[in-house]
């Protein structure tokens, strides 16, 4: 098991009521992430544990794309990877901060 | 075949037990001048459906009876057998049965208490010594879930690995004393003390009227199971207490 | 784009375990206890370098169906196999303990739903998951003897194996769906251990009509049949709660009666469709081929009811 945690500076606060949500499953080639909002700031913190060595400037390459996107500030997001591939970390990132952001 | 050393090392003051269909055996003994019901499997036998219908026969047939005399359950079963057949005709409801009809005695004012002098492991543990409310452990006696070399072929890791693995955890190793941190296992007896009868009786008169399964306690005071005890706790807190919200945070 | 008709229909075997508790309750109802977010998890995987899961792959808590409160645990048959575990049991066993002692109390609640996928026991934790099993059997024991209902769900891509197939039958009323399967042990198992010949696990229509839906159904091993959607298992769910046997001397005599009955009758086939022609049934080699629609007015026509669990 490999743990890193990675951070980031989101241009804005992430928007919905929402305190916490959880998406995916730690099944093989998946993983599941839980989102909490911290109090009104703008960093991003991600901690990863992962089952699969060597990996993190990849990891480092896709939440730098995802923070891009979103602008999740304010979130601590937490993943438990089994190696689940890049674009599928993607799609369960963006699937994350759409739940955070629905309404209550 | 009975085993008869230990039959005579817990039953002193007489008993009628002989066996009976599919490697069972049954009868009465007395303990403490009481009468108690006795009900074994015998010879490491696998457990199928012909076996697990005549235990729980007999104990709902001494339930039947209304005596709320205790049950003595002396075990050395194996796994539950593994034919295709069996499983077509539903292996899981004929153990699962036997563990209800004990389950039920226990619950119906019989003191039950299971003896383990063999081997017992997977299902057919769970059917037999793991639903009595109290089980002990004597010479001869091996429970587990599975054996190391099964565990290493599903889990993907070398024997060896998972051999020096067993030694930091009671968690998944086969044995009496891994069982016993656990809470699954009470007491272990030794046939050649000579106090089985003392200790059984003593047992026998504790007397059932506390239902409740505090199995998770024993494994978390030894250190076997260090959480199940209070995850279990807080979630019936919680579920009773509606006290989710708080819980949550 | 995936067509609305298939949208509005979930899979019951292809969702995530809250996807199914999503659908089976009423919207927004389910409270979950010791969520993601408390991450009470396994502390046992890391000495085998596995990834843990927030919720070890056990959701708990409560909720509504039709407006009645129920509890809920589901397993999540794609982490760990579903299994039993330390913390994965003590969840269960906390809920169950839970509803038996506030039965009758306004926290009580009309029935346990019990959404099973499982492989058994964790290997890992092997010991601690036995134990999880013979105390989640005790618990449903205790919630029955409540007077309270326990439905297992049983249509998961694990299946019911192992301790879970004993749990299942322990419980008041089982559901299950063509892909549903229940044993003790599973084919693979059996074939390592007495050979190919004994059990053929890569023999996917043998593997199903030994432990599969229809077979179960038909046999006794489980008292509902629904189509493989949520939405079917919702409504099983909720018209089962009103009709179970309560946990008594009596319910378990007929149950040996009924499991004798089936030894001395069935007890030298080797296969199903020889089960099926002694049952009289219809084209019995025919049962597995057979539309759900065709399947299911056979099971009405033949009225199968087994009241004894």
């Amino acid at each position: 098991m490999e743990k890193f945690t990675i951070q980031a500076q989101a241009k804005e606060p992430l928007g919905g009521e929402r305190s916490e949500a959880v998406t995916g499953v730690v099944a093989s080639g998946n993983l599941e992430i839980l989102f909490e909002r911290n109090k009104d700031s703008l960093v991003v913190t991600v901690e990863v544990m992962t089952a699969s060595h060597g990996y993190k400037p990849v990891w480092d390459a896709v939440i730098r794309d995802f923070v891009e996107r979103v602008s999740p500030g304010g979130m601590h997001i937490s993943i438990h990877d089994n190696g689940a591939r890049p674009d599928t970390v993607l799609l369960r990132l963006m699937q994350g901060a759409r739940l955070m952001e629905a309404q209550s | 075949m009975m085993p008869d050393e230990l039959i005579s090392a817990l039953f002193p003051q007489g008993h009628t037990i002989s066996p009976g269909a599919e490697n069972t055996f049954s009868g009465q003994a007395r303990v403490a001048g009481k009468t108690v019901e006795v009900l074994g499997i015998a010879d490491s036998t696998p457990l199928g459906p012909e076996t697990a219908l005549v235990l729980a026969g007999r104990v709902l047939e001494i339930v039947r009876l209304r005596s709320g005399a205790p049950i003595v359950f002396l075990i050395d079963t194996a796994s539950q057998r593994m034919t295709r057949r069996d499983e077509m005709l539903g292996l899981n409801e004929y153990l699962a049965h036997l563990a209800k009809s004990i389950t039920l005695a226990g619950v119906s004012g019989h003191r039950t208490v299971s003896v383990l002098y063999g081997t017992a492991a997977a299902g057919a543990f769970i059917a037999t010594a793991l639903s009595t409310q109290t089980m002990v452990a004597v010479d001869g006696a091996h429970p587990s879930v599975m054996d190391l070399p099964s565990i290493a072929r599903v889990t993907k890791l070398p024997l060896d690995v998972l051999t020096e693995k067993a030694k930091e955890t009671p968690v998944f190793a086969p044995g009496v004393a891994p069982l016993a941190a656990t809470g699954a296992v009470s007491e272990v007896w030794k046939i050649s003390d000579r106090q089985c009868a003392e200790r059984l009786a003593a047992l026998l008169a504790e007397g059932g009227q506390d239902d409740a399964d505090h199995r998770d306690v024993l494994g978390a005071s030894r250190g076997g199971r260090k959480m199940a005890a209070d995850v279990a706790r807080r979630v019936e807190a919680a579920f009773t207490h509606d006290a989710t919200v708080s819980e949550a945070r | 784009m995936i067509p609305k008709n298939v949208m509005s229909e979930p899979s019951w075997y292809e969702s995530s375990a809250r996807a199914r508790i999503e659908g089976l309750l009423d919207s927004g109802s389910f409270e979950e206890i010791l969520p993601p977010q408390s991450r009470v998890m396994s502390p046992h995987l890391a000495l085998f370098d596995l990834p843990p899961a927030f919720d070890d792959g056990m959701i708990v808590g409560r909720g509504q169906i039709d407006g009645c409160p129920v509890a809920v645990a589901a397993q999540e048959g794609q982490f760990m196999g579903g299994t039993f575990a330390e913390v994965s049991g003590a969840k269960l066993v906390g809920l169950l303990r839970g509803v038996a002692h506030s039965a009758g109390t306004r926290q009580g609640v009309g029935a346990v739903l019990l959404l099973l996928d499982t492989g058994g026991v964790r290997l890992q934790e092997a010991n601690a998951g036995e134990m999880a099993v013979s105390e989640t059997i005790r618990a449903i024991i205790d919630v029955r003897r409540a007077g309270v209902p326990v439905i297992a769900l049983i249509g998961g891509r694990a299946g019911a194996f192992g301790g879970g197939g004993l749990v299942t039958a322990c419980c008041s009323h089982v559901v299950i769906s063509e892909q549903g399967r229940i044993s003790v042990s599973g084919p693979e198992v059996i074939e390592t251990n007495k050979g190919v010949e004994e059990f053929d696990s890569r023999d996917r229509a043998l593997v199903w009509r030994v432990t599969g839906g229809r077979s179960r159904v038909l046999l006794g091993g489980a008292d509902s049949y629904v189509k493989g959607d949520v939405g079917s298992f919702r409504k099983a769910a909720a018209q089962a709660r009103n009709s179970t046997p309560s946990f008594s001397l009596e319910t378990l005599e007929r149950e040996q009666e009924r499991l004798t009955e089936r030894l001395k009758l069935y007890g030298s086939c080797h296969d199903t469709p020889e089960i099926w022609r002694i049952a009289g049934l219809p084209e019995p080699e025919g049962i597995a081929d057979m539309t759900e629609d065709d399947f299911m007015s056979l099971l009405a026509k033949e009225g199968l009811h087994h009241d004894a669990r």
